[in-house]
């Protein structure tokens, strides 16, 4: 196969592409450049977009003794993952810059750009898993929705079909899926993760060592690769300008004053810069961020604890529901749902999070969830988001307040293959404990042991 | 030639003459840098083997400086100067910045208000960075004379620029022929206009030694920069030609080897070597012009064939022959991405370049393209395809069998990839 190898400058995708070499493929590597003013980026170990890290690609491709080109797709990272960020943030949700360089840049630009160019695939140096099953359609009984509506037509009646199964990698620590998830099938069948099976970040280095690689002792990266100096405040200042505004409490009392509502996260307890404590003396967390008003509601912590969860723009992998819009799957091989749709699973709202436990079901975009009320919490966050990897503390957020309030939850529909269509919205009930730090904006991902089933963007959470 | 050679590999034998390109493909980036001839090579090797520092006094010394002195009188030959004339250098960008710079600071060491350094807008960026330096650090005013749609100087910007500022102009620098486009500045009429107001001309002559007829003293001009790579020699050596009364301050100072102006160590291998390549280039220039430029006329009728919407950038060589330097041409591929076009030619075996330089490796539009009015979308898609001694019609059948997919690939991706399309 034709393969493209986006090669960042970091130990992972140049092992990656080593790999795909060695594997008897005919690899390009590329390395996306990112930005048109690098001195914004991060150099060194604390990034990935640097002149070194593109001088680091390079001299890996040449050790490999494969081409090497750069990419400037710097004008469609502003245009999405920085606008998407900048804005996300100014609607007072939590974005994941990580989750949206995915889903537009890696498989969207570089990975639409390579299948113009005759490339087969694009292998980047992820920690996932892709398998590929293939399914036969003799299990009548498995079909998922109310009545069977779904049903084949009987046994041996459809082909032995090949699904793809994007699945986390051994590597729990590393494990990426979580942010691939937004991929989706078509994507998927054109990626490949050749360090899927790898087990420990120590053994890539040691892969990277064998073959002469000089970035087999380069630190990792953490922290968004835009934000120069990891200041993500300083940053959305710096773009959003200051915005002074009213910090209240939860019954409307003026307790403080802040820059910027949008800088402040729902479950953030730092730096809200409040003069005294609350009359009872216990810790207040930010419970809202209102961008219509830049007002910050602070509170107590348990309003910050939520059990139900409307996600929308929903994508399912092949196999999971009774059909998918490619046609790919096939009933039999889907998901065992009850008569509602509903299927368990468990799913995740951050990229090193814990699973939980939850039902979850697929609804098309017109019986979308209907947004819930104010009671909504989600857990306190100690750890303002500066201060770790974006795609481990996003903003733990409730529903907006000047969201319609309703005690009810979404009313039910039954699912139907417009649920695949893009678009479409998963509704999550969680069946464990309440999850704490709920942002709208999260990618959450639903998943069945180490499968992912799908993902959505959190469009609200609540309390039931 | 040998994209596998690698330096911790062992070497398993002596080179005898110079490699050729990789016989799996199709080289068509001369102007980039082209093969060492066999000459030049084996006087490289033999020069090697010797030691001697050209600034010693002992025997040792005295053959190294021999040798300098020898290639010295050799390319001053070649090239119309006298040996006192040349100041060897370790590229053509430095001799670049050394005429840049060293004449700014000369001549406003004369005259305080001689602060305006006049360029052509097309000129390489060892001529335009030095000069933005100067502006940016020592109070130099840059001014860029425009070019017209093939590339070519504007003789009456020149003219009014200098009938109204010649008292405050350091320089005026022009290249003989241009890197991307291959347009032939008229160097002569540049230096007769400079002179009438007793302004010195430096002309960056990096890709017209051994394609054009070549004559320093001839020319008129006050400096001239040659390079070692282009023309058959090796890289890392150059030459500026500088006239004895010109000012000319040092860039680098040291032992004052080389007038004073070009301090470090004599390169002797790399000089003898240069020195061969030139008086050979020049030599053969009046048969290898004819051939490469029966090449190319081939080359731009088959792109011309095969891709009915390719522009070409600079002059016509159908109607004006004369034009542009004999072994480029230049295409831009409207709706396609040069790099995409670098790699499906390469991928099919066919080296080129787009022209322009790099930052970090990304391809950036060109400013000679955008100075010649190319719009923008157009200079993106740009290819150069320059030919030498070891070009053949079977290079120019290989592209222009492979082009036409390339070129409808590249537009594809240009549709979907880079936002930019």
């Amino acid at each position: 196969m034709k393969v493209l190898a986006a090669m960042s400058g970091g130990v992972d995708s140049a092992v990656a592409a080593a790999l795909a070499v060695e594997a008897g493929h005919d690899v390009v590597g590329v390395h996306m450049a990112l930005s048109r003013n690098r001195d914004q980026f991060r150099n060194g170990s604390r990034g990935c977009c640097s002149i070194e890290d593109a001088g680091d690609a390079r001299r890996a491709a040449d050790v490999l003794g494969i081409p090497y080109y750069v990419w400037d797709l710097s004008e469609t990272f502003e245009e999405t993952v920085v606008a998407d960020f900048l804005s996300e943030y100014e609607a007072g949700r939590t974005p994941n810059p990580c989750v949206r360089c995915n889903e537009h840049i890696k498989f969207e630009a570089l990975l639409d750009k390579a299948t113009a160019l005759g490339f087969d695939a694009v292998a980047t140096g992820h920690y996932a898993r892709i398998e590929t099953r293939e399914v036969t359609a003799d299990t009548r009984g498995r079909v998922p929705g109310p009545a069977g509506a779904h049903a084949p037509d009987g046994p041996g009646a459809s082909p032995a079909l090949l699904v793809r199964e994007l699945h986390r990698s051994p590597n729990t620590a590393k494990d990426q899926s979580y942010v691939l998830a937004v991929m989706g099938p078509e994507r998927l069948a054109r990626a490949m993760f050749p360090l899927g099976g790898f087990a420990s970040k120590d053994e890539v280095r040691a892969e990277a060592a064998k073959r002469g690689l000089s970035v087999s002792a380069k630190p990792d990266s953490y922290d968004i690769c835009f934000v120069a100096d990891g200041d993500t405040r300083g940053f959305l200042r710096d773009r959003l300008g200051s915005r002074p505004g009213a910090v209240v409490d939860t019954d409307g009392e003026v307790v403080g004053e802040h820059d910027g509502a949008y800088a402040f996260t729902v479950g953030q307890r730092k730096g809200l810069g409040l003069g005294r404590p609350a009359g009872d003396g216990r810790a207040r967390y930010v419970v809202d961020v209102q961008t219509s008003t830049n007002t910050v509601v602070v509170g107590p912590a348990e309003l910050l604890s939520v059990n139900r969860i409307a996600g929308e723009k929903a994508i399912w992998f092949d196999g999971v529901l009774a059909t998918t819009p490619g046609g790919s799957s096939s009933a039999d091989s889907a998901v065992p749902t009850d008569a509602g749709g509903w299927f368990d699973a468990e799913v995740q709202v951050r990229a090193h999070g814990t699973p939980v436990p939850a039902r979850v079901r697929a609804l098309p975009a017109s019986a979308g969830p209907v947004p819930a009320g104010t009671s909504s919490a989600a857990t306190p966050s100690d750890a303002p988001r500066s201060a770790a990897s974006p795609s481990d503390v996003p903003r733990s957020d409730a529903l907006r307040s000047d969201d319609s309030p309703s005690g009810t939850p979404p009313s039910a529909a039954a699912p139907s293959a417009a649920a695949a269509a893009p678009g479409g919205a998963m509704e999550i009930e969680l069946t464990g404990e309440p999850l704490r730090g709920v942002a709208a904006g999260q990618s959450i991902v639903a998943y069945r042991g180490t499968r992912v089933l799908g993902q959505a963007t959190v469009a609200a959470a609540w309390r039931a | 030639m040998d994209v596998t050679a690698s330096l911790t590999e062992p070497v398993t034998g002596h080179p005898d003459g110079p490699e050729p390109p990789p016989d799996a493909g199709a080289y068509l980036d001369h102007a980039a840098t082209t093969p060492m001839t066999s000459a030049a090579l084996a006087a490289f090797v033999e020069h090697a083997r010797h030691t001697g520092n050209a600034s010693s006094l002992h025997s040792a010394g005295r053959a190294a400086r021999r040798t300098a002195e020898e290639a010295r009188e050799i390319v001053a030959g070649a090239l119309g100067a006298r040996p006192s004339e040349i100041i060897f250098t370790a590229s053509g960008t430095e001799a670049d910045n050394l005429a840049i710079k060293g004449m700014f600071w000369g001549r406003r060491a004369e005259d305080r208000r001689r602060t305006r350094i006049l360029v052509s807008a097309v000129e390489h960026h060892a001529v335009l960075d030095p000069a933005f330096w100067l502006a940016g650090h020592a109070g130099a005013q840059v001014v860029l004379l425009p070019v017209d749609t093939e590339g070519r100087l504007d003789l009456d910007a020149l003219r009014a620029e200098l009938a109204a500022h010649h008292a405050e102009t350091a320089l005026v620098s022009v290249m003989w022929a241009n890197n991307e486009v291959g347009t032939v500045q008229p160097i002569h009429d540049v230096v007769r206009i400079a002179r009438h107001h007793g302004i010195p001309v430096h002309v960056d002559a990096v890709q017209a030694v051994g394609q054009l007829p070549v004559d320093f003293t001839a020319s008129g001009a006050d400096a001239m920069t040659v390079s070692g790579h282009k023309l058959g020699g090796p890289a890392g050596v150059g030459a500026l030609l500088a006239r004895r009364d010109l000012p000319l301050d040092a860039v680098l100072h040291g032992g004052g080897q080389e007038r004073g102006v070009r301090s470090g160590t004599l390169d002797v291998p790399a000089i003898a070597s240069f020195a061969v390549a030139v008086r050979d280039a020049v030599a053969r220039r009046e048969s290898h012009a004819a051939r490469v430029a029966a090449l190319r006329d081939s080359l731009v009728a088959h792109v011309r064939d095969v891709v009915p919407d390719a522009m070409l950038c600079g002059p016509d060589p159908r109607t004006d022959p004369g034009g542009r330097l004999p072994g480029n041409a230049h295409f831009a591929f409207p709706g396609a991405e040069g790099d995409s076009l670098l790699y499906l030619l390469d991928s099919a075996g066919i080296q080129a370049s787009t022209g322009s330089a790099c930052q970090a490796g990304v391809p950036q539009p060109s400013h000679v393209l955008l100075a010649m009015g190319v719009p923008e979308t157009a200079a993106r898609g740009a290819l150069r395809f320059s030919l030498g001694a070891t070009s053949t019609p079977a290079d120019v059948e290989r592209l222009a069998a492979a082009l036409p997919q390339v070129v409808e690939r590249a537009r594809a991706a240009g549709l979907v990839g880079g936002g930019h399309a």
